[in-house]
């Protein structure tokens, strides 16, 4: 399994190349399919649709930001639907009551709340060495129960929720959408931390190696709770922008929504055994997710087979990527060999 | 000279005995119990304790063999929409004219098959976690569910059908015998057949296994051949109780039989657990589910519960049990030898 001292420095030089190789893939195959929508609907590249598309996508791209980091240290998290759905409502509740709350209150408010969430599953993640997998679906259940108890089982619709509210996903500056600049934001702090600061590239060595990241000091606990804590934050704000954007806040908001990020995320080329994941790869596997959501109805697929063409595309793409690597494996052994 | 022979059994002690997780479930279980007939005066009778569990129990088929795959050191998250396809496919062929016990016999093979997908791909694939791969077979297979029925629902089962969820047989309800049935299968295969060793090993230590010449492909393809097939019995009796099906049905069937796998005392990083503990979980919840809606408490806080349960279940086992599970069966071996490498 674990390879010998010589094969390392050759190992790094193959995965390198395998994930250049499932990026420039993954961007082929995001080209063929926007050359043959476009073929069939003229309506697909064209910039309003193309700022639709990126908006519906901001969402998942915020969560998918939160999932890398969790997946990176070999954890997962199935509850940041449950999260989504408490954030919302807690924030679409307040405005309710408080009409003439600034937005940026309400955004600050599902952050907090997120946080919270995310820091509760961080301790128990880390501090009690819960399986990730177990505690976040545990507490999936918890939060999601809590959402239904402070709503009381009601909505909170549109007429309910102020205009400056509601203008925090829909209102735009110089004609970009909010949720794109916001996401876009997110990207680029994120790129930054992950790459060039030392917590980030931390990230990265936790879930590569525990023992040796223990062995060498790092604060591993530490980080992992981090990583909840991030996760949990970015998944509260993305219930506000959630609600904003639908203007209707419901208890079971985003129920199975995890699934469409993990996917997004793993599409991107994270691996789910930890360490390895970059960037560009998330944000190609993100559009990727998206384009799939956004251009079926506009070829007049029907509905019901979209769920079917995800499932195929994802298992597909991840079957691919393994096929890859082991070929790049088996010529760089042969390398070796002569 | 009689051979050496290493004692891999602990002596028998009544502290070790009564301090099982087990006995925290039956313990749970009994209070479970009292505070439900402490709400209701009608609770404590037998008919309750027969009648129960026809609303709980079509679940229970999916939790057997999850304990299976997660001693393995899987998990299968694809469960609840193999039940959904299969049932609506075997909903759909019937209403196409297929005759009824043929139909019940098509759902089961769908359901195997769908199993044996998920097998295959994972022996073929072994660099893949089960996570991502029934990740992908469950949108799949919930996908091919909504391709065949879309929207709608479809039924109009013959009436001997419903016998399957609210039928007796000498006053025991039939899902209770079947289950009882399947159980006992499980729990003889798990604990009394070297299979059932097997699955432990793997779960253990999948590379040694596999060197001490244990078919580890085959045993992994046949856990998740009869996890599929399950499946298939969870959406016949599913199907029976609502008289009708849609291809949302059985949504979160996965996490819930996760879930009271886990709070049974099996541990998700394999190769520990026994079949007892998930089947006591099963009825812990189904219970408490039935006792809490006798007395008209949402079932949202039912949700806050189980999730309370479970992680605070796994916490108590990490925290109180971890140092005792993992203390070695023999003495202390002396360190390894000169030469000897080290396990992995």
């Amino acid at each position: 399994m674990s390879d010998t001292k010589p094969a390392i420095a050759d190992t790094k030089r193959v995965s390198r190349s395998t994930e250049r190789f499932r990026e420039v893939g993954l961007l082929a195959f995001i080209v063929v399919i926007c050359v043959l929508v476009q073929i069939r609907n003229h309506n697909f590249l064209t910039l309003t649709n193309i700022q639709d598309l990126l908006a519906n996508t901001a969402i998942l791209g915020i969560l998918a930001v939160g999932m890398m980091m969790v997946i990176l240290t070999r954890g997962i998290d199935l509850s940041i639907g449950a999260t989504i759905a408490l954030s919302g409502m807690v924030s679409a509740l307040t405005v309710k009551a408080i009409p003439t709350m600034p937005p940026i209150v309400s955004i600050l408010e599902g952050m907090l709340v997120g946080l919270a969430v995310g820091a509760i599953i961080g301790v128990t993640v880390a501090r009690f060495n819960v399986l990730p997998i177990i505690a976040t679906l545990g507490f999936m259940n918890v939060f999601r129960g809590l959402t239904y108890l402070i709503s009381g089982g009601a909505w909170v619709s549109s007429y309910q929720m102020s205009a400056g509210f509601q203008r925090i996903a829909t209102g735009s500056i110089f004609g970009v959408g909010n949720l794109i600049i916001i996401a876009v934001v997110i990207y680029v702090g994120y790129a930054y931390f992950i790459r060039h600061t030392k917590t980030g590239r931390q990230i990265y060595a936790v879930g590569s190696n525990p023992e040796a990241a223990d062995v060498s000091g790092l604060p591993r606990k530490r980080i992992v709770w981090l990583v909840y804590a991030v996760m949990g934050t970015l998944a509260g704000l993305a219930g506000v922008l959630w609600v904003a954007k639908f203007a209707s806040a419901q208890s079971d908001t985003a129920t199975g929504y995890e699934l469409s990020v993990i996917a997004a995320t793993v599409l991107g080329g994270v691996s789910i055994s930890g360490g390895s994941g970059t960037v560009s790869g998330l944000i190609l596997g993100t559009i990727l997710l998206g384009i799939l959501n956004n251009a079926l109805p506009l070829i007049n697929v029907s509905p019901f087979a979209q769920q079917f063409i995800q499932g195929v595309v994802i298992l597909a793409a991840v079957l691919t990527n393994v096929l890859v690597k082991r070929n790049s494996q088996r010529i760089a052994l042969r390398k070796r060999a002569i | 000279m009689p051979e050496r022979v290493i004692s891999i059994e602990r002596k028998w002690s009544w502290k070790r005995f009564f301090l099982q997780w087990e006995w925290l479930l039956v313990l749970i279980f009994i209070v479970v119990n009292i505070v439900n007939s402490s709400l209701s005066p009608y609770y404590l009778s037998l008919s309750t304790f027969l009648t129960a569990p026809m609303s709980f129990l079509d679940i229970a088929f999916l939790v057997l063999p999850m304990t299976f795959v997660i001693i393995l050191g899987n998990i299968d998250i694809s469960v609840g929409s193999t039940v959904a396809l299969s049932a609506v496919v075997m909903a759909v062929s019937f209403n196409a004219g297929l005759p009824m016990p043929l139909a019940v016999l098509l759902c089961l093979a769908v359901a195997t098959t769908c199993g044996l997908l998920n097998g295959v791909l994972m022996v073929a694939f072994k660099e893949l976690s089960s996570v991502i791969i029934t990740l992908a077979t469950m949108i799949i297979y919930r996908g091919v569910a909504y391709v065949i029925l879309q929207d709608q629902a479809s039924g109009k089962f013959p009436k001997w059908y419903s016998t399957f969820g609210w039928g007796n047989v000498a006053g025991i309800p039939v899902i209770i015998i079947v289950f009882a049935i399947c159980a006992l299968i499980f729990g003889l295969v798990l604990h009394m057949t070297s299979f059932g060793r097997k699955i432990y090993g793997m779960g253990n230590n999948l590379i040694a296994s596999r060197y001490s010449g244990i078919k580890t492909n085959s045993i992994v393809i046949i856990v998740f051949t009869v996890t599929g097939l399950m499946a298939g019995f969870t959406a016949l009796f599913l199907s029976s109780r609502m008289g009708s099906t849609r291809p949302n049905v059985a949504q979160g069937y996965e996490l819930t039989a996760i879930a009271m796998t886990v709070l049974g005392g099996v541990s998700t990083s394999g190769g520990k657990g026994r079949l007892i503990g998930p089947v006591l979980a099963v009825f812990i919840i189904g219970f408490l589910t039935y006792g809490l809606g006798l007395v008209n408490i949402p079932a949202q806080v039912l949700l806050i519960i189980t999730g309370l349960l479970l992680v605070v279940s796994v916490l108590v086992l990490n925290v109180r049990f971890g140092s005792r599970h993992q203390r070695p069966v023999v003495a202390r071996a002396q360190p390894a030898q000169k030469g000897e490498r080290p396990d992995e």
